[in-house]
């Protein structure tokens, strides 16, 4: 076995439930190496949950092999629920116990002695802004004290994995700074954490690296940065131009269109929802460039000589929705 | 910050199948008067109402007490125990996930059901072991149990509990939360009325068909081994019974097909 074991280790992945005639999860394989924030993003139906169920043994493989810190997941049930935590989607706290009381006996269940859990629980309730709510029962708690209770108690019995499934969908914006706050936090720890979302925004502030899943398929595999990359003329210069008169618009298009390095350009629907304050004869270009930044200048200059005023002008950075699109050709939602 | 890790399977289960079961008891002892209540108010009026009230009035015979308690207790801890699992197994598999915290657990699926038997059969146990302070209250004079089959009483006592607490195990892995309230109407109600609860089974020997219908319900068993433990002689003569080797292996056999069917549709459940 080498030193530089993987966190979580999956390989040739396939899942098909029965009656089911196409395979949930087809042939995944990746690796999360200890560390790190990985994320499986994808839409509704791609195949997330389902991986996961596969690592925290609540779905059996049909076939591959899955693996956690080194302990195959079919095999050892109990030595991998011992290594994980689980954060689901929605909540699943025991409600028959107070607040504190669902800390510390998730952490018995787990084996943590009696002085242990006590110490920690409370040192979790306040690490997450719980500490005076503590002797609650849990139908008092909003969707985001519930969803910050899961998370202290998966920390409870110290887990080398943390599983996250769609860790702040149906928060407000609020409870979901402070959830990515905190688990860049754990992640600083040393924590691994492995999370699901449809929410290429999440994705990008959390993951190091992420694997975009559709149809039960890894599509690509790789840091956000690199995934932006993916589109060919990755990233492209908006520039938004105030006209004279209407006939300089054929003019400044011309001009841009002549510059060197320009692949294409686009005249931005002023109906569009990213031109949604578009004044009378201001008009949005986007140009598309292998090397878009070079192109600020020589633009410029071509909206000047066409007898027109520059009125903004940035580059734009794809996201990894465009990168979505880009390889389904569908939206994430 | 990082506690001791146990690596022992073993330990890890035992110890998980432990504090399932004293989260559980934690959770009971809370709503004990809600338990008690619940548990006794039903044998309470049937007493009342069957051993009492009605021999006074002439509509039953004086000794009717001695052969219904039996059954009553049968009844009300087979009734206990089903309750205990059944319904909140139909709820948390059904939508409120709960048990979640507990399958996450470091131990086998199958244990965790076997936390729910166990811990049902106690409900059982106890509601059946109050009845006989209240019996004793409410029915006065009337009250006769003997005393020298306590050690089979015991027995009896915790083997139907078990076999309840294992129907219950199967009845809430296979029904869903839409059908509750069919479930009790279409389940217990001919559990109810079929178990020998309120006649003993060699009285049945005129209605052979009947007494034959009898025999596939576990009350059946439960009820006829109490009554072997509890009626006392009456006029020398001791009350006929189920022989107690058909009744005790009826009860065995409930809870073991019952459980191995139950911890298969379990896992089914919540293994995917």
């Amino acid at each position: 076995m080498s030193n530089d074991l993987a966190a979580i280790e999956v390989r040739d992945l396939v899942k098909r439930y029965e009656k089911a005639n196409v395979n949930a999860v087809d042939g995944v394989t990746f690796d999360v190496r200890p560390g790190e924030i990985f994320g499986l993003l994808g839409p509704n139906g791609a195949g997330k949950t389902t991986t996961i169920g596969v690592l925290i043994t609540s779905v059996l493989p049909t076939s591959g092999s899955a693996a956690i810190m080194g302990l195959d997941v079919a095999r050892d049930p109990i030595g991998i629920k011992q290594r994980i935590a689980v954060v689901p989607q929605q909540s699943n706290l025991d409600r028959s116990l107070r607040v504190r009381e669902i800390l510390t006996f998730h952490a018995a269940y787990h084996g943590v002695s009696h002085r242990e859990r006590e110490q920690r629980a409370d040192a979790l309730l306040d690490e997450l802004g719980l500490g005076d709510r503590k002797n609650d029962r849990v139908a008092r708690y909003s969707g985001g004290m519930s969803q910050r209770l899961m998370i202290a108690r998966a920390l409870m019995h110290a887990p080398d994995v943390l599983f996250l499934d769609e860790p702040t969908n149906n928060l407000d914006p609020q409870s979901r700074l402070f959830l990515w706050d905190r688990i860049r936090a754990l992640n600083a720890q040393g924590l691994t954490i492995l999370l699901t979302t449809h929410d290429m925004n999440e994705a990008d502030q959390l993951c190091g690296r992420i694997a975009i899943m559709d149809k039960g398929r890894i599509l690509v595999n790789d840091t956000s940065a690199e995934l932006k990359k993916l589109i060919p003329g990755g990233n492209a210069v908006e520039v938004r131009v105030s006209l004279p008169v209407p006939e300089a618009g054929g003019r400044v298009l011309e001009g841009l269109r002549a510059l060197a390095g320009v692949t294409k350009v686009d005249e931005l629907d002023a109906g569009a929802p990213s031109a949604p304050d578009e004044e009378m004869g201001v008009v949005t270009y986007r140009l598309y460039a292998e090397k878009a930044p070079v192109l600020v200048g020589p633009a410029t200059q071509a909206v000047l000589m066409a007898g027109a005023h520059v009125r903004d002008l940035h580059v734009k950075q794809p996201s990894l929705e465009d990168v979505f699109i880009y390889l389904t050709g569908r939206h994430l939602r | 910050m990082t506690p001791a890790r146990h690596t022992n399977r073993l330990w890890l289960a035992a110890n998980a199948f432990g504090a399932t079961l004293r989260r559980d008891l934690v959770v009971t002892r809370r709503e004990l008067p809600q338990f008690l209540v619940q548990a006794l108010i039903q044998p309470m009026f049937f007493l009342l109402i069957f051993c009492k009230i009605l021999p006074s009035i002439g509509l039953a015979a004086g000794n009717y007490a001695a052969l219904l308690l039996p059954g009553i207790v049968g009844l009300t801890e087979l009734m206990a125990a089903i309750q205990g699992i059944t319904l909140p197994l139909v709820l948390d598999l059904g939508f409120a996930r709960e048990i979640d915290d507990r399958l996450l657990a470091p131990m086998p699926v199958w244990l965790v059901a076997a936390e729910k038997v166990l811990f049902a059969a106690m409900r059982g146990m106890v509601a059946g072991a109050v009845i006989f302070p209240a019996a004793w209250w409410v029915l006065g004079s009337r009250y006769a149990v003997r005393g020298d089959r306590i050690g089979i009483l015991i027995g009896m006592i915790v083997l139907a509990a078990f076999a309840g607490s294992g129907i219950g195990l199967v009845i809430g892995t296979v029904v869903k939360p839409e059908q509750i309230s069919l479930m009790f109407s279409v389940i217990l109600t001919p559990l109810l009325f079929t178990g020998c609860t309120y006649y003993p089974w060699s009285a049945l020997s005129s209605i052979r068909w009947f007494q034959v219908i009898t025999l596939f319900n576990p009350l059946t068993y439960a009820a006829e081994g109490l009554r072997y433990a509890m009626v006392p002689p009456m006029h020398g003569h001791t009350m006929p019974t189920l022989p107690m080797p058909y009744v005790l292996l009826a009860l065995a056999c409930t809870l073991a097909l019952c459980f191995g069917f139950g911890a298969r549709t379990f896992r089914s459940r919540v293994v995917s």
